[in-house]
């Protein structure tokens, strides 16, 4: 078990033959994704590297391979574009790499996604991982091994970081899923925390958040509701200046619930352990499951 | 990306908003020829930065206030020579202050009642939100704090869009009445198409005054635009380079780099935005300041770094450099000969400390030892932090 997505997990790419999209599809297909079909307007019918068949439209995709998740590399100002074409053919899972999407697109984005059961995974974000079934997203693989910690994180490399602490300790885990540094996005942190906690395969939670919104607290008031499952959080930007963009679009101290005191304060609140030092992700993990053992 | 307040009022102005007449002046003579032209006083002079309290702000000069009211255009003059070239330091600029370089100039007209009007986006509801309150001219989070029922909002559907009747409604909340409501629904309609149409992420008029005559208008304006929406704008895109206050920050745009600086001695690069906050902490953790935040990317090269290095070592309050960079698909042996090729060629006078973690992480560090040159290396986190640290301890 794990979340989002496994082994018969069957993806398209679109923008599979953009520098990433091509870079990325082969990568995945390294790792044993399915990466069963591509998208490119105006190249359908041919193939990247003589095995994945390229496709006009995802509709036509879906219709030839029966692809349910998509992956998605088309540049920012045809992305939004990208995924509600993936939402028009009903595909389950859209994971958006795509960094830099108009905030307002991503609103109408949104908006069009509540009618449907389409998920959307990102943008701005590095995708989701099932160690050792499926990986749909631009993470290094080999650092990931299958196991019991299911993360959830709003960063890319703080991830691969926090992944690494864990593997070096011989903590593998569930599912990882970066849902994206962009104010307006798909699938939230508390959803993610819900799906980890419905997850037989999920032993313990790790959420890795960052200053902006107030995603965290709405993830530490279902936890303390809800979740029986021992989790840990580190949240980054302690020292971030209020009032400027670090970095994503969404890490931006605009009112008192983005900073990193009030959301530790949430955490504390319904007692989810809060790592102080990012050097010490692996050994509180180790710890918080070490606890709910004995 | 913040506008300064002349630059929001020529885009408002251009969206039909009643904003008194002014203009924006970089000399004392010429904020006293914008009077001149003017109709009437009393005028009024505000310094131009990007953070607020600017009227409970002082000068480095000891001059006090960032917004003057003159009655003649002399004394507008006299007023704008002060300000300008000046620091002014405010509640929200922090004690360094910032460099005011541009004064507004307008027309003053009386007041008899400030209110509150902004569309932002609700990041919880994915949706625009037009709020408005009868409480002007004061910080809207402390009215939010003390009178919550003050504030009114009004969420917009995007796939419906924001109609005469919801402003009106907004309006009358705001407690308007008589021939104030229709002119306040109006602007209100406006500042929704300009927030739409421009690519928005925040419409602040603080305060919207009641003025003679029964009439609404601007007082202050604060706008900000969604950089990931510069490409659609092209009108509104040059302004970035404008709005720019520091220095540093402004080498880093034409580098096309991710740069924030901040007031500290350790000179940081980092790979990802995430992973750069988390360097910033652990820092802090340890007893030293970042001098900046500056993520290079997911898929740093070689290029980037030197251009990076170059930032960082022209920054005089740095006293040392973090490299901190984990490799995905990036490999660390590759980041290591960016490294190796940069300080060989801008041959820094700071230490450097350098963590390379993940993808081929041991030839990385192979390859900065095998240079001979003074790099100091570190593979686990907290240890690295600590050396970067005492690195410019050290050099004090």
């Amino acid at each position: 078990m794990s979340i989002l997505v496994d082994d018969s997990t069957r993806v398209v790419v679109q923008g599979i033959t953009g520098r990433a999209g091509s870079f990325h599809a082969r990568a995945c297909l390294d790792y044993g994704t399915r990466i069963v079909a591509g998208v490119t307007p105006g190249r359908g019918g041919q193939k990247l590297d003589e095995r994945v068949p390229i496709f006009d439209s995802v509709a036509e995709a879906k219709q030839a391979t029966g692809c349910n998740a998509s992956l998605i590399f088309v540049p920012a100002s045809g992305a939004a574009d990208a995924i509600l074409e993936a939402a028009a053919s009903d595909i389950d899972l859209i994971v958006c790499i795509t960094e830099g999407i108009p905030t307002l697109d991503m609103v109408r984005v949104r908006r069009c996604l509540e009618d449907k059961k389409t998920r959307l995974i990102g943008p701005n974000c590095p995708g989701v991982i099932t160690p050792g079934q499926c990986k749909i997203g631009i993470m290094p693989g080999y650092i990931h091994q299958p196991g019991p910690v299911g993360i959830v994180s709003r960063s890319g490399t703080l991830t691969y970081e926090a992944v690494w602490q864990l593997s070096q300790r011989g903590i593998g885990q569930s599912s990882c899923v970066g849902i994206g540094g962009d104010p307006v996005h798909g699938l939230g942190l508390q959803e993610v925390v819900e799906m980890f906690d419905r997850d037989p395969a999920t032993k313990a939670i790790l959420v890795i958040g960052e200053i902006g919104g107030c995603e965290e607290q709405d993830a530490a008031t279902f936890w303390k509701t809800s979740s029986r499952k021992p989790t840990a959080a580190f949240l980054a930007g302690a020292t971030a200046p209020a009032g400027r963009r670090m970095g994503h679009a969404g890490a931006v101290i605009t009112g008192a619930a983005g900073t990193v005191e009030a959301k530790i304060a949430a955490f504390d609140k319904v007692g989810i352990s809060v790592i102080l030092s990012p050097a010490e992700i692996g050994e509180a993990i180790s710890k918080v499951m070490a606890a709910a053992v004995s | 990306m913040n506008l300064f307040e002349y630059q929001a009022r020529g885009l408002l102005g251009r969206y039909g908003l009643p904003i008194p007449p002014g203009d924006v002046a970089t000399r004392p003579e010429e904020a006293r020829q914008i009077a001149e032209g003017l109709s009437k006083g009393p005028f009024v002079v505000k310094a131009q930065i990007l953070a607020g309290g600017r009227g409970k702000g002082h000068f480095r000069s000891g001059f006090a206030g960032g917004v003057h009211l003159c009655s003649y255009p002399a004394e507008v003059e006299e007023v704008a020579r002060a300000m300008l070239g000046g620091v002014l330091v405010t509640a929200q600029t922090g004690p360094e202050g910032r460099p005011v370089n541009k004064v507004l100039v307008a027309e003053a007209p009386q007041i008899s009642r400030e209110l509150y009007l902004a569309i932002l986006i609700d990041r919880g509801r994915r949706r625009s939100v037009v709020v408005g309150s009868a409480q002007g001219g004061v910080d809207i989070e402390e009215v939010a704090r003390e009178s919550p029922g003050e504030i009114h909002r009004i969420w917009v559907d995007p796939q419906v869009g924001f109609w005469p009747y919801q402003a009106r409604t907004l309006a009358a909340c705001m407690g308007l009445c008589g021939s104030l409501l229709p002119q306040t629904a109006d602007l209100i309609v406006r500042l929704y198409r300009f927030f739409c149409e421009c690519d928005a992420s925040l419409a602040e008029i603080n305060p919207l005054a009641v003025i003679e005559n029964e009439k609404i208008a601007v007082i202050d304006a604060k706008i900000g635009l969604d950089e990931n929406a510069l490409f659609r704008h092209p009108e509104v895109a040059t302004y970035r380079n404008e709005v720019v206050e520091d220095g540093r920050e402004a080498e880093a745009l034409k580098a096309g780099l991710n740069y924030v600086g901040l007031s500290g001695e350790i000179g940081c690069m980092v790979n990802g935005a995430g992973l750069a906050m988390a360097t910033m902490d652990i820092l802090h953790r340890y007893g030293g300041e970042p001098a900046n935040f500056l993520d290079v990317g997911g898929g740093a090269d070689q290029n980037q770094v030197t251009k990076a290095f170059g930032i960082l070592m022209a920054d005089p309050k740095v006293r040392a450099i973090f490299v901190h960079i984990f490799g995905g698909i990036m490999r660390c042996d590759v980041i290591a000969r960016g490294i190796v090729e940069a300080v060989t060629h801008t041959k820094p006078k700071v230490p450097i400390v350098v963590r390379l973690q993940g993808t081929n992480f041991e030839e990385g560090k192979a390859i900065l030892h095998q240079s001979g040159l003074p790099i100091r290396t570190a593979d686990d986190l907290a240890d690295a932090a600590q050396k970067a640290v005492a690195a410019a301890a050290e050099t004090r």
